[in-house]
């Protein structure tokens, strides 16, 4: 049985359990605070209640700036960082329970790639084997596991007897994160969390990337969670957004949804910050003013209150709950008090975008 | 200082700088010239290793040892490369100040933002603490750092990234200087972050009327505030034009084939017109044009002679054998 024959997308995949409306992953109130060093009682709050779901075939987009959790997140997700509480479900089996899917055949199923590829890969290592590790420690005999690593060396675009030998600091930026992409696609996961997958490489490397990582997607029937602090990247890889702000999800929803008709005031000062491409038509005044507050001490109720141009008392006392307030279309939601008909906010019930 | 009346800001001609160890020779800046004015913002754009950097940092000399710099650099008509070190200290911070990409390793962490810019004010001007103070206090109100006063004493790791940024700016202006070098300042910072500090630049910029050499790699910070831009690859200038014609006619097949790469409004159906390849090792630059082997418009000419700059318009330059043919026109041979 050859590599290529298993990775056939057109034969049904024996480890599909749930069937294709059973969503690949869910997550719900997954939570991590970390123990501030010196200050008893006090904790980095870097994700904070964080529920949704990614479905079979689809690429999850996560936004959000520094700091905002999303990185935990994914770690989350693969119990790569241990969650605090909160439930994974992974194609219908509770991730870590009895009657469920023990961690490590979670991990065989999802891989990651991350942001930085030169310190991701064993600089004492020729790529080649770095790619068949995974297979290998999986179970696979040696020369198995190379033949494997060879033919994804090919899929990812580097010629395995060129390349192969080398390495890590023998190669450049991008062809390192091909090699990472493949590193993560040896053990035919069903999902790759790409953890800024795209960030640390140069504009015209970056679009050779993508182009690779659609593509991957198409031929082996794969389901990405793509994190990214670059919206234009995100718009473009992803069907759904979630975007996040100090540990929390404040929208989530279909990315044309996220980016045409943006609910939560937060994701409109996101994406009203990127540059315009158009000298022309520069923006002339910040879309908000200040920094992201420090997780340690995160504000009451809302937390993006502080920066908010709509905070009211309301936002201070009540944390708004994530919901599509039974007017917006296609399962896009926010937490916004401005959403919520009964919050008690001024604007509720008449904000100016939304109304389905 | 010499006979010239009324000098161009920056003045550069002929540029090269080679970092030489014992195991290869890096060739980072290839005989670059190019001019700022008064009252301008140049933005050097290119991807990581193409010069823009060292480029930047010549000009006031903020090199490592084993540099080796040739041709001519002139700042306000004085001759920078020639200068002696007491004269270079004094056009530093005085004549010229620079803001680097990560303002918590530019800052000092066991001094006070308002000691770090009270140092720069005595330094230059040798008044007492008190007036040093005083200044300190008036350049972090025209930085747009809240409550200033309660800030002068706080320490760098106290300061949000974007507050760390407005501080180094503000160390930066102390001196009032006519260019200010800024290397990536806004790269590190988020989103949100970033256009306040690029909007805060553009106004200082303006009103005080000081020349701004602004590196980055990224198009759409060059947008928001370049006049001019001058785009680099592997240590070459390739093209210089007025920001908008740059964004909107490029001329050299680089600059055109990165608009093209770039995500910015992509339809979500069709793969991205990347460029093919990667940039080329600094140390083994390929005779002729170094961006031909990724180059669509190509030709054989291409592969053995460096293309000389062509000024198709007084402000718009270009350095490409093929600038005349259409790209439609030429199909790359593999």
């Amino acid at each position: 049985m050859t590599h290529a024959a298993e990775l056939d997308p057109r034969a049904p995949d024996p480890r599909d359990r749930g069937g294709p409306a059973q969503p690949l992953l869910i997550a719900t109130d997954l939570r991590k605070h970390f123990p501030v060093k010196g200050a008893r009682g006090k904790s980095v709050q870097a994700v904070d209640g964080v529920s949704f779901t990614v479905r079979k075939g689809e690429t999850l987009g996560i936004v959000g700036e520094s700091g905002c959790g999303k990185s935990t997140l994914a770690r989350l997700l693969l119990h790569l960082v241990v969650p605090d509480t909160g439930e994974l479900v992974f194609d219908g089996d509770a991730v870590g329970a009895a009657d469920g899917i023990a961690i490590n055949a979670l991990r065989r199923q999802v891989q990651m790639v991350f942001q930085d590829s030169y310190s991701s890969l064993n600089p004492r290592m020729p790529v080649r084997d770095s790619v068949a590790f995974g297979p290998f420690i999986q179970g696979r005999k040696k020369a198995q596991a190379r033949d494997i690593a060879r033919a994804i060396l090919g899929k990812v675009g580097l010629d395995a007897d060129v390349f192969g030998p080398r390495y890590p600091h023998e190669l450049s930026g991008g062809q390192k994160q091909r090699v990472n992409i493949a590193r993560a696609l040896a053990t035919e996961p069903r999902m790759v969390i790409l953890d800024e997958p795209v960030s640390a490489l140069d504009k015209s490397v970056e679009a050779q990337v993508l182009n690779l990582l659609r593509a991957l997607k198409r031929q082996l029937d794969l389901t990405y969670v793509f994190i990214s602090h670059d919206l234009n990247v995100v718009r473009y890889i992803s069907d759904r957004v979630l975007v996040m702000y100090l540990g929390r999800v404040v929208e989530l929803g279909p990315v044309e949804a996220i980016f045409e008709r943006p609910l939560h005031p937060y994701t409109k000062a996101l994406l009203a910050s990127r540059p315009s491409m158009d000298p022309a038509h520069r923006i002339e005044e910040p879309p908000i003013s200040g920094d992201p507050p420090n997780p340690i001490d995160p504000p009451s109720g809302c937390r993006f209150r502080t920066r908010c141009p709509f905070a009211e008392a309301v936002c201070e006392t009540t944390t708004p709950a994530l919901s599509d307030w039974g007017v917006i279309a296609e399962s896009h939601i926010a937490a916004c008090h401005m959403h919520d008909p009964n919050s008690g906010h001024s604007h509720s019930g008449h904000t100016d975008s939304g109304q389905a | 200082m010499d006979g010239d009346a009324n000098p161009p800001l920056v003045q550069v001609t002929d540029l090269s700088v080679k970092f030489v160890s014992r195991e290869a020779t890096v060739h980072a800046v290839n005989q670059v010239s190019f001019t700022a004015r008064r009252g301008e913002v140049l933005c050097i754009l290119g991807e990581s290793g193409s010069g823009k950097s060292v480029t930047l940092r010549t000009l006031i000399r903020l090199l490592p040892r084993q540099a080796q710099v040739e041709g001519d650099v002139r700042v306000n008509g004085q001759d920078v490369l020639a200068m002696p070190a007491r004269e270079l200290r004094a056009l530093r911070g005085g004549l010229v100040s620079m803001i680097f990409q990560e303002p918590m390793t530019a800052l000092d962490p066991v001094y006070s933002v308002g000691q770090q810019i009270g140092e720069m004010v005595r330094r230059h001007t040798g008044c007492d603490r008190k007036a040093a103070r005083a200044r300190a206090l008036e350049l972090l109100d025209l930085v747009g750092i809240p409550s200033a006063e309660r800030r002068l004493d706080a320490y760098p790791h106290e300061l949000s990234g974007g507050l760390r940024q407005r501080a180094m700016i503000a160390i930066a202006l102390s001196c009032n200087p006519q260019l200010l070098l800024a290397d990536e300042p806004t790269t590190a910072l988020d989103a949100t972050v970033q256009v306040q500090v690029l909007i805060l630049l553009r106004r200082l910029q303006r009103e005080l009327g000081m020349g701004m050499i602004f590196v980055t790699h990224d198009l759409g910070v060059a947008a928001e505030i370049a006049d001019t831009i001058a785009v680099m690859y592997a240590g070459r200038i390739v093209e210089v034009g007025p920001v908008a014609q740059v964004l909107s006619d490029p001329l050299h097949p680089y600059t055109a084939g990165l608009l093209a790469s770039t995500v910015h409004g992509q339809r979500k159906d069709r793969d991205i017109d990347a460029i093919p390849g990667s940039p080329p090792d600094m140390r083994r630059l390929p005779p002729g044009c170094s961006f031909a082997p990724r180059c669509a418009r190509r030709s054989a000419a291409c592969r053995t002679t460096v293309p000389a700059p062509q000024f198709i318009a007084p402000e718009r330059m270009a350095a490409c054998l093929n600038l005349a043919a259409p790209a439609t026109l030429t199909v790359a041979t593999e």
